[in-house]
């Protein structure tokens, strides 16, 4: 009887017990699980946000060359053509836009168009010289409020004096998209531009430049100073308090703050050095004394792991010290240092902070074409347009992104393959 | 001028090397005897007094030129009696005339004179660089030259001066933190000579306005950084309220519970987690967390604001899981097997053992990872410039407005600086602020885990 009691008592506690277990392991599984939903999260709200910046819209105009109007002949120059007045030319088609246009509808009308347009029109002459004195249906960008409107990124449903395009506007619209003569295509400017305040022919080609001058920069100073930095204290440091100071400092310097040696840029590289501001070549040296201390770290390991036989085969034959080492030491470490330089590199590419205070934040509206020239950076580039109160930049931040997670993934991947490829076990 | 000059430098180096080699082998023809080390030491031994001394030039030339160019054109500035002058504004349009001639219509005769100075400056800068370069590698390769005999050790120069370089490459490091370091404090007391230590640390009234005019005094902000240190600390443990759990569990179930399968596809899956930029996060917190918080607030009748700290707290308490994960794992990993076996061996399932045995063993670990957490957490940036908005507010309210110290130096720094005004120097002093506490939490965590792991080996 008492027996069977504290049987029972004892298969109901392990009973519980192992719920307790289960409930314990189910906690962990929940833990990860939500961790990782976030990061799916994460990627498709980038992408459901910013897939339609590859997408622009363009609007047919339809263009009458005229040459009173453009002051030219059939025979004028290039420079000539350069000078033509394609602005009246514009303004004529869009007058004619839709028949019998009031003069205050004109104004509303013109607002469809992006500011590009007087380009387009102009371009197109230049390719065909000979359309002078024809009327021409070409399509042309239009404004980004139209682009937003009609990719459903603003809604047409809220009051109109809080709507950046009016009623009448929104009717003209419907009137083209009736007519088929607006259409979504490829959006090229996307790629091909830089920064510009007119979301519709704002581009990442600028920055992304910037980003990759920036990043030359850092490599080109970070991988020797790391090389010999670790090789120095692998191979050649002695044991004392200098060297332990250095290595403490490395240590630190991995976990200070990237805000602060945006500081030291600002502080030292521009105000001591008088270094030119907001140019890759700051950019670069702040991020390149960032990334050191992961190169270093990576460069250590990969030099530690090459086995002493191969420095001792090398120091029996003759070799001095130097020798053994540069000639048969580092190029078996490169590999694993190459990895850890392009994991560094990958930092440095998403950092942002630093940036800002070295003044790359600054609006430039061309694409940069040297060290030393004012450009801006990807990272930075999407901060701008995530402030910006502009609607249609809002899808060109997310599309940002998506083109630097590409490129990170892409240094990734070749940072695996190379270890993967070069990587000797031994 | 950078292409040129690089492209002047590799032919030193080019020709440097050659001359050297060929040197050595007809001086030893000469004298009939083998040289001591192989000619190619000899070749570098010449580069390197070629290329050495024309690097230091080229470096001090191209930080300091634009200086000194600017300090003589302002020192021989037609000034006009009575004018007031802003000396960098100056500078820019002196520039922009040297620069674009086109600029120089309706800019007074000064300014064109000077901005024609600028540019003559500047070319016999450049001439004088390139001849200065020039020379200096001749001269170089001449001394070099001089000691190619056959009984020379070249070896033994070039390993002493490879020494030499990675010495100076080591002490980067250093140099780094010198650097920091300096510029912090150096900036941080001209700010306190301004305001004081006390309203500083203390004073609860963060107002940073800037004297706009003339005559107007610095005093009338206000530079109490109380309110900006409740709002860091207030996302930061909004931040680890969402990491600690979620991190410290996955941890534990990737190490003690998961197959190999999980962990190998988990891992890599939680790095990209840590691998994306902050930007990114700052970007999903604006466009997905801060509505939703928002409108939750609202349906538990709280007025919460588009920006919050709620909002920045969750983004970064995510951006910090793999960290802690990753951590806690090798902590949990390093948990000696016996105390495992001991354990399950007396008859506690795997829950009983996490939980009595391995997390007690390995708290100090944990407690290290969660500070380095913290100071993660302290000094990121992006996700609160874009997610937790710019007022100092001084409040416990997760769904209101706060800021932080990250986001007060951005706001400090960005648009024109002038380092003449409290404002400006304030962004110093609140780095300072953080790299001492960064470093002091950091430093608690590394000698936790060292002794932890001490402690099992």
């Amino acid at each position: 009887m008492n027996n069977s009691v504290a049987k029972e008592k004892i298969v109901s506690l392990r009973k519980k017990r192992s719920l307790e277990d289960m409930r314990f392991k189910y906690y962990g599984f929940t833990a990860m699980c939500l961790s990782l939903a976030v990061l799916v999260f994460l990627l498709y709200t980038i992408f459901s946000k910013g897939y339609t910046a590859f997408q622009k819209t363009i609007v047919l105009l339809e263009v009458d060359y005229n040459q009173e109007v453009l002051k030219l002949t059939p025979d004028s120059s290039d420079e000539e053509m350069e000078k033509g007045k394609f602005f009246r030319v514009k303004k004529q088609a869009i007058e004619n836009f839709f028949p019998d246009l009031s003069k205050s509808d004109i104004k509303l009308v013109k607002k469809l168009f992006s500011i590009n347009v007087d380009n387009e029109i102009k371009d197109y002459f230049l390719d065909n010289p000979e359309v002078i004195n024809t009327k021409q249906q070409i399509w042309v960008t239009a404004h980004s409020d139209v682009d937003q409107l009609l990719k459903g990124n603003s809604r047409r449903d809220v009051p109109e004096d809080r709507r950046k395009l009016n009623d009448i506007q929104l009717s003209y619209v419907d009137q083209l998209v009736e007519e088929n003569r607006v259409k979504q295509v490829f959006n090229n400017f996307f790629f091909t531009k830089a920064d510009s305040r007119h979301p519709e022919i704002a581009g990442v080609a600028g920055s992304f430049m910037g980003s990759l001058f920036t990043l030359f920069t850092v490599f080109i100073l970070s991988f020797p100073i790391a090389i010999g930095a670790s090789v120095y204290l692998e191979e050649f440091a002695p044991k004392n308090r200098i060297t332990e100071l250095i290595e403490v400092n490395i240590s630190n310097l991995a976990a200070v703050p990237s805000i602060v040696f945006g500081l030291l840029g600002l502080g030292v590289l521009l105000n001591v050095f008088g270094l030119p501001r907001s140019t890759p070549l700051v950019g670069g040296s702040v991020l390149a004394l960032m990334t050191l201390p992961t190169i270093i770290i990576a460069c250590r390991a990969s030099l530690k792991a090459v086995p002493p036989s191969i420095k001792e085969g090398a120091l029996a034959v003759g070799a001095t010290k130097t020798q053994a080492v540069f000639h048969h030491v580092v190029p078996l470490a490169l590999p694993g240092t190459l990895t850890g330089t392009i994991i560094g590199l990958a930092q440095a590419l998403g950092e942002t902070a630093p940036l800002i205070m070295i003044g790359m934040i600054a609006f430039i509206p061309n694409i940069p074409t040297g060290l030393t020239e004012p450009s801006a950076a990807l990272p930075v580039q999407i901060y701008l347009w995530v402030e910006s109160a502009e609607r249609g930049f809002q899808e060109k931040s997310a599309a940002a992104i998506m083109v630097i997670l590409i490129f990170l993934f892409m240094m990734n991947a070749i940072a695996v393959f190379l270890r993967n490829r070069f990587e000797r076990k031994w | 001028m950078f292409f040129w000059s690089l492209v002047l430098i590799a032919v030193g180096i080019f020709s440097s090397f050659i001359y050297g080699r060929s040197r050595i082998k007809l001086n030893s023809k000469k004298q009939g005897t083998k040289s001591k080390s192989l000619p190619t030491y000899y070749a570098q031994y010449v580069l390197m007094w070629c290329l050495f001394p024309a690097l230091i030039v080229y470096f001090s030339w191209a930080i300091f030129q634009e200086q000194i160019i600017q300090n003589i054109v302002i020192s021989n500035f037609e000034f006009i009696e009575g004018a007031v002058y802003n000396e960098g504004l100056l500078l820019a349009e002196i520039r922009n005339v040297a620069n674009n001639p086109s600029f120089a219509d309706g800019k007074s005769i000064e300014i064109i004179n000077a901005a024609s100075h600028y540019s003559s400056l500047r070319q016999i800068s450049q001439i004088s660089f390139y001849t200065s370069i020039i020379i200096i590698m001749l001269l170089g390769a001449l001394y070099a030259s001089r000691k190619l005999k056959p009984e020379f050790h070249a070896q033994h120069k070039i390993e002493r001066y490879i020494q030499y370089i990675l010495i100076f490459c080591s002490s980067v490091a250093i140099f780094t933190t010198i650097g920091i370091v300096f510029s912090l404090i150096f900036e941080s007391l001209r700010f306190f000579a301004e305001v004081s230590i006390f309203e500083f640390l203390f004073s609860t009234e963060w107002y940073p306005f800037i004297p706009i005019r003339e005559g107007q005094t610095a005093a009338e902000g206000s530079f109490g950084a109380v309110p900006i240190f409740a709002g860091t600390f207030l996302v930061m443990v909004v931040a680890m309220c969402v990491a600690a759990p979620l991190g410290l569990l996955t941890a534990i179930y990737l190490a003690e519970y998961a197959s190999q399968r999980v962990r190998k596809t988990v891992k890599p899956l939680l790095e990209i987690l840590a691998g994306i930029p902050t930007i990114v996060y700052g970007f999903f917190a604006f466009v997905s967390v801060a509505p939703f918080v928002k409108a939750f607030g609202q349906s538990i009748g709280i007025d919460a604001s588009p920006t919050s700290a709620l909002a920045a707290g969750m983004v970064m308490g995510v951006m910090i899981i793999p960290f802690i994960s990753s951590l806690s794992d090798d902590v949990i990993n390093s948990v000696p097997q016996s105390l495992r076996e001991a354990s399950l061996g007396i008859g506690a399932n795997k829950a009983e053992t996490i939980k009595k045995v391995i997390l007690p063993a390995a708290l100090p670990g944990i407690v290290g990872a969660f500070l380095l957490a913290i100071s993660r957490a302290i000094g990121e940036t992006m996700i609160v410039v874009v997610a937790a908005g710019t007022a100092p507010n001084l409040t416990g309210n997760p769904f209101e407005n706060v800021t932080t110290v990250t986001v007060q130096i951005v706001v400090a720094l960005i648009g024109d600086q002038e380092f003449d005004n409290p404002r400006t120097l304030s962004a110093f002093a609140l780095g300072l602020v953080l790299f001492v506490i960064t470093l002091f939490l950091n430093i608690i965590a590394l000698q936790i885990v060292k002794r932890y792991r001490e402690r099992y080996e």
